[in-house]
């Protein structure tokens, strides 16, 4: 595939170990969070940390929009479909993410609830406009990346006049969740040297919302695309920066990122939604600031504002440890209900759904560098 | 075709439609398998009659098989449900090294299916049962109401026989063994997905639904000493090699770039972030033999018109843990496991 066999090259890959090897400090440890599950997916899928010096790990960031999701949005989702009756449209990574009572959107489709998986926005419009006396409603979720979709579909429901579409909306904020992470790291969280950052997220609103990382928690920040060799060229920038003494925000991701971003979306995106006040993150509790919701002129496409639900209280599975997992604090090892009773077919914790999530992602790909006997080559 | 004196008004496969008379057991029923069953799938067996085929069983090992088809959509580009039912089972009575001898069809029709598609599946079943030598001796058809069924399903059962001297079986893989594939993977799935409602993208690419014991005849003739031969359909390569790891108790080593993937199915699984190693196939297979025998079971392969793009993709290996490994494109190395779920697009 030209465009994208360049980017997976075998002897730049090498060339590229092989310079990390003869960089890295053999007396300090090298611990980079990579935010977004995209990238966990490509070390794990191209076996990069395989091709890294045992003093540079990758720690697993929250960036898998799933994963962070509390179970209280998939309860809420759910109630929407069996309360109201609605035809409730999706992206597939939602489908298996376990509710409350080990329900799951998938299941309560199973007990006859009108639910679909759709590949855009622009199918749930296509179903609104063919389903009139049906409400459809879609559940939104995602980081900045699939936030612009959502106001587009928004914009064209209220151009067309379409009664029956509203959004149930999810979409959070990257730089909020990074702030959190960097506040409780530390001795009692996780320990970093620096930051792999978002990729497609950063074509949104640019570099430059990261200036604080380095600012006022003193990390750099290499911002890195989702192809293998852009996040091992990224962690060559930030072995760079560490040994030398820098500090800084650079931007390996050059051919589709900039200081400012997509100004068109983030104008978009400002004019259909608004900031909320606080919401809740899996893991990171409650943020402010740290997801929108829609802002007042849209406010009847609201889903939570056209169907008020009643809702139980929503129980995290015991003993699951996605909360600590994606705070970079545990491994997916450090969990008791890791490949015993939570494995893919039968997800415990939202880590363990989307192939983002960092425990989905070390069962699929990196369990076998985890048998006893070489524990320690991954560790 | 001369008039039936039982129906005197023939039915219209123009513009008609599938009713609930059709599955009563009554005149509408006979009319419907002689006017449209009998005629597009014509032999000496289903000729006899009688609600079985009675014929004479060779001498050898005979092997049977059975399998449901219910794809949507019904008709694709390089097939269609009717071809699939009979490349399914021929290829699973093939996948022991038997020379398949008859096939049987069930079909489970909903109400108001159109007769002219009801007619272009059964006389594409007719074409792919000729063409592969394998007739279908005997049949059912049931009838349910509108919305209790998706159009048509088709279930088919195969017998066949498999020749003195093969031992061919999923449990047979051995540490050291060469894994083979007869051809490009993930053609069939990413041609189906493509042409979903909801997803419909411009390809060129044709499902590989095909009927595979011929290929499986020429190879048996070059290497008999075969262990293993499995079609990957659903889940695809990884699902089947896993299957065959777990039943051998061996592990595999595999290397992602000895696999073929046309550019076409890779750039589609890219977009839609899939893996062409869990995409289904209709018409490969993965041949596991003695590591000695692999060059000739290759060659045998590509000198076969269903084989030309085979490969040696890697080899079992001892693994107590039963593990699939690839040694990725990218240098660096994973487990390739079961497939989870289904296979669902990501979403950013």
């Amino acid at each position: 595939m030209k465009y994208i066999d360049e980017f997976r090259d075998p002897e730049l890959a090498r060339r590229l170990a092989s310079a990390i090897a003869a960089e890295v400090d053999p007396s300090r440890d090298y611990r980079l969070m990579e935010f977004c599950g995209g990238h966990t997916h490509a070390i794990f899928r191209y076996g990069v940390q395989h091709l890294m010096p045992p003093n540079l790990r990758f720690i697993h960031g929250p960036g898998c929009p799933v994963c962070v999701l509390p179970m209280s949005r998939i309860d809420h989702a759910i109630a929407l479909a069996v309360q109201h009756g609605v035809i409730l449209c999706t992206y597939g990574d939602l489908m298996r993410v376990p509710a409350s009572e080990r329900r799951s959107l998938l299941k309560t489709k199973a007990e006859g609830a009108d639910i679909r998986m759709v590949y855009s926005t622009q199918d749930v419009l296509r179903i609104a406009r063919e389903n009139p006396s049906r409400q459809v409603v879609f559940f939104a979720i995602g980081f900045e990346t699939t936030t612009p979709p959502t106001a587009v579909a928004i914009k064209v429901a209220r151009a067309e006049g379409l009664q029956n579409f509203s959004v149930f909306c999810n979409h959070v904020l990257t730089p909020s969740a990074l702030r959190t992470i960097l506040a409780t790291a530390g001795p009692d969280g996780v320990q970093l040297d620096g930051i792999l950052g978002p990729s497609h997220v950063s074509t949104l609103i640019g570099s430059r919302p990261y200036a604080f990382v380095p600012r006022e928690y003193g990390l750099p920040v290499a911002i890195a695309g989702f192809e293998p060799l852009d996040v091992m060229q990224s962690a060559l920038m930030l072995v760079r920066q560490l040994n030398s003494g820098r500090c800084e925000v650079e931007n390996q991701y050059t051919r589709a990122v900039t200081e400012e971003g997509n100004r068109k979306a983030q104008a978009l995106m400002a004019e259909v939604f608004k900031t909320r006040e606080r919401f809740e993150w899996r893991g990171l509790g409650f943020l402010p600031h740290s997801a929108l919701e829609l802002a007042d002129d849209y406010a009847d496409l609201d889903a939570e504002r056209r169907f008020p639900v009643t809702l139980g209280e929503s129980r995290e599975v015991k003993g699951c440890e996605c909360p600590a997992i994606l705070r970079g604090v545990k491994q997916p090892t450090d969990c008791k209900l890791f490949g015993t009773v939570c494995i893919p077919d039968n997800p415990m914790g939202s880590c363990m759904v989307s192939s983002e999530g960092a425990c989905a992602a070390y069962w699929s790909y990196g369990r076998f560098r985890e048998t006893p006997a070489s524990r320690t080559a991954m560790a | 075709m001369t008039t039936d004196r039982r129906f005197p008004v023939r039915l219209d496969l123009k513009n008609g439609a599938v009713d609930m008379s059709h599955g009563s057991g009554g005149r509408a029923m006979a009319q419907l398998i002689a006017e449209v069953f009998q005629k597009a799938l014509d032999n000496e067996l289903l000729a006899q009659g009688n609600d079985q085929a009675l014929f004479m069983p060779p001498a050898g090992r005979l092997v049977m098989s059975t399998d449901g088809h219910v794809i949507s959509p019904l008709f694709f580009p390089g097939g269609d449900i009717g071809s699939l039912a009979v490349h399914g089972t021929v290829n699973d009575v093939a996948m022991a090294g038997a020379r398949p001898l008859y096939l049987a069809a069930g079909f489970i029709l909903e109400e108001g299916f159109p007769l002219c598609e009801l007619v272009r599946i059964v006389e594409s079943m007719a074409h792919a049962a000729n063409a592969a030598g394998v007739p279908i001796v005997t049949g059912d058809t049931k009838v349910v109401e509108r919305g209790k069924g998706d159009g048509v399903f088709i279930t088919t059962t195969g017998i066949g026989v498999v020749p003195d001297g093969i031992m061919i079986s999923g449990d047979r893989a051995r540490p050291g063994d060469a894994i083979l594939v007869s051809g490009s993977m993930g053609d069939h799935g990413v041609t189906i997905l493509s042409k979903r409602e909801n997803l419909s993208f411009g390809t060129e690419i044709q499902s590989d639904s095909a009927a595979l014991h011929d290929l499986v005849a020429a190879m048996i003739d070059v290497v008999p000493e075969i262990h293993c031969l499995r079609d990957p359909t659903r889940g695809g390569l990884a699902t089947t090699l896993n299957e065959l790891a777990h039943q051998s108790s061996v592990g595999m080593q595999i290397r992602e770039q000895a696999i073929p993937v046309r550019p076409e199915v890779a750039a589609a699984c890219e977009l839609l972030g899939l893996d062409p190693l869990y995409v289904a196939n209709e018409g490969k297979l993965v041949a596991i033999c003695p590591a000695e025998r692999a060059e000739a079971l290759l060659a045998s392969m590509r000198a076969h018109p269903k084989g030309t793009a085979s490969a040696i993709i890697g080899e079992v290996v001892e693994d107590a843990l039963h593990f699939v490994q690839m040694e990725t494109g990218f240098g660096g190395s994973r487990i390739v496991d079961w497939l989870a779920g289904e296979q669902l697009p990501r979403i950013c």
